[in-house]
């Protein structure tokens, strides 16, 4: 079994269009969806959900007004400012929920024992049946934080339903960025499909996160979405790919087509055997072959 | 004044509308700030071209065990909630990499065995781009928890004048430590069906911020009834439409940005200064 991720550092580079269309190609595979604060793939995938998790990663501080003596101690040590206070001391301190990372220093200090820590409900995962095969997702609830830990539940549920099922891949969807997210979801995968656009920003963004999946040791390849919108920079770009020892899989072309399979709920390779489709089942064949390679 | 521009989606123009009000702004003769605070992948340079000022490293405070001093009594490991200090059988050890900086250990310590010290996470650079202000994060490469960063740049940002905050794209942590000390929320959003429903996160993911906010929809090649009926079910109005143009993609793609290379669209970004700036307070110089 080969856990695949798809990256790009920048985002809206057609991450989620391409691992859809690639999972459409694989045959038996488990599809997971790690951008688990902008999930896009259910959107494609239409997946049945078949089992629900309540997910909290962490705690948050509450204060009981009933025994809190307005000492404001708890304002002084927090780190994240996540104490709030009218400036007259009139009213309770109240605790600012998106500032608040549960690390409980303000429930310890309390001389009142007013402030207790409680998980947080940060959001739900969830196992589900789509035509292309199980797909686990989740949804971090809006403004939540502790993404990195419910990417590793939902990548460690994937492998264990690939064991299972006998799938020959999985397809893990990545988010943009290379901070917390994106390391969970690459750390210890077996292959880093960097998916990148033909622009300065595109070009710039490649360079960092392909630093990054060298950071962790994971084999990488690049893949050109739209190239044929800048030519000259995509050949740049394959170019200094190129030199980092990274191979380019493939080059896909800008195609309107893409968006409308997008509206469709289709993947790319469903709604169209065009040249946009072609150059995809290249990549994908392309991916296939190197990690044979390397069994 | 700070105005933030954010997207729940990655690429759906955050940084081309970022610059382009910048842009707008200086000519119509404000102080203006960029501040970059998409520090996983900041890209403003690339199109701003600042002279580059200067820059500074960007420490965390990380605990250090001093082995000598400590009595092994456990407490740290048991107060710590991220597990970034874990004392064994001899010896306490510490993974920086998962710690998030509070301070709990080196308070809970019994034997004053835990100093904090610095751990870099990235830099924070000035410099100017004509009279545009220019301040931008970037992160280190394998560094997990940018908002420390983020906060740094925002501390940066001055007072005075008007601060565009070019944020990082999702709804979580990032997203949410560079918008909520803004005064004003743009959101940028594209007519595909993944635009829409990211768009509908952040809308919800911001709603307990009172913050006003208006949508810049872009790439628009024909009427997009879905996006209309998501924003006014959220109360929110569609303050510009950036067509899908040919031009902008590839003056893009090059470096350049819309006010220089397509002048014939600098009025949509007078147009959405116009709609922005009377919620927003009267700031015009």
């Amino acid at each position: 079994m080969k856990e695949i991720v798809v990256i790009s550092g920048k985002g809206g580079t057609g991450k989620t269009s391409l691992t859809a269309a690639f999972a459409g190609l694989a045959g038996k595979c488990v599809l997971a969806d790690c951008d688990v604060d902008a999930a896009d793939l259910h959107l494609l995938l239409q997946p049945q959900v078949r089992e629900r998790y309540e997910f909290s990663g962490g705690g948050r501080a509450e204060i009981k007004a009933e025994k809190c003596s307005k000492c404001g101690l708890c304002r002084q040590i927090c780190r994240f400012d996540a104490v709030r206070y009218s400036a007259d001391k009139k009213s309770f301190p109240t605790v600012d929920p998106l500032a608040c990372e549960g690390c409980g220093f303000c429930a310890i200090v309390c001389p009142a024992d007013a402030i207790e820590i409680r998980p947080a409900a940060n959001g739900e995962w969830y196992v589900s049946d789509t035509r292309l095969g199980s797909m686990v997702h989740a949804c971090l609830r809006p403004g939540e934080g502790n993404s990195g830990k419910l990417v590793a539940l939902v990548r460690s549920r994937a492998r264990k339903i690939a064991a299972e099922d006998g799938s020959a891949y999985i397809l893990i969807d990545g988010s943009p960025g290379l901070g917390c997210p994106v390391i969970a979801s690459v750390a210890g995968s077996d292959m880093a499909v960097i998916v990148t656009e033909p622009t300065i920003s595109g070009e710039h963004d490649l360079l960092r996160i392909s630093a990054l999946t060298k950071h962790f040791r994971v084999p990488t390849v690049v893949c050109i979405n739209r190239s044929d919108i800048n030519p000259a920079i995509a050949d740049r770009i394959a170019a200094v790919s190129e030199a980092q020892g990274l191979e380019v899989v493939g080059r896909i072309r800008y195609d309107k087509i893409v968006t409308e399979a997008q509206m469709a709920a289709k993947t790319v390779n469903e709604y169209t055997d065009g040249l946009v489709a072609e150059e995809i089942m290249t990549a994908w064949r392309r991916i296939i072959t190197l990690n044979k390679g390397r069994e | 004044m700070k105005i933030a521009v954010a997207s729940g989606k990655g690429g759906t123009g955050k940084t081309t509308v970022a610059v382009n009000l910048s842009l707008f702004l200086v000519d119509a003769g404000l102080k203006v700030t960029y501040a970059d605070c998409d520090v996983e992948e900041p890209d403003g340079h690339l199109f701003l071209k600042p002279k580059s000022g200067l820059k500074r490293r960007v420490a965390v405070l990380v605990p250090q065990v001093n082995p000598e001093a400590c009595n092994l009594c456990g407490k740290c490991g048991a107060f710590c909630r991220y597990s970034a200090i874990v004392v064994l059988k001899e010896k306490v050890v510490t993974f920086p990499e998962l710690c998030h900086n509070c301070g709990v250990c080196a308070y809970v310590c019994s034997a004053q065995a835990i100093t904090e010290v610095n751990r870099y996470i990235g830099s924070v650079e000035r410099g100017s781009a004509g009279k545009l202000n220019f301040i931008s994060g970037c992160l280190d490469i394998g560094q997990a928890i940018s908002p420390p960063l983020i906060k740094d740049v925002l501390k940066e940002t001055p007072d005075s004048g008007v601060t565009i905050v070019d944020a990082p794209p999702g709804t979580s942590c990032p997203a949410m430590t560079a918008v909520s000390d803004c005064d004003y929320l743009l959101l940028v959003t594209e007519p595909t069906p993944f635009g829409r429903h990211d768009l509908e996160l952040m809308l919800q993911a911001v709603c307990s911020l009172s913050i006003p906010k208006g949508v810049v929809l872009n790439r628009v090649s024909s009427p997009d009834t879905a996006t209309e009926k998501l924003c006014s079910r959220y109360g929110v109005s569609i303050l510009s439409r950036i067509p899908e143009d040919r031009l902008i993609a590839e003056a893009y793609s090059k470096g350049l940005t819309v006010w220089e290379a397509v002048p014939g669209y600098r009025t949509l970004f007078a147009d959405l200064w116009s709609r922005i700036e009377p919620i927003a307070g009267g700031y015009m110089a």
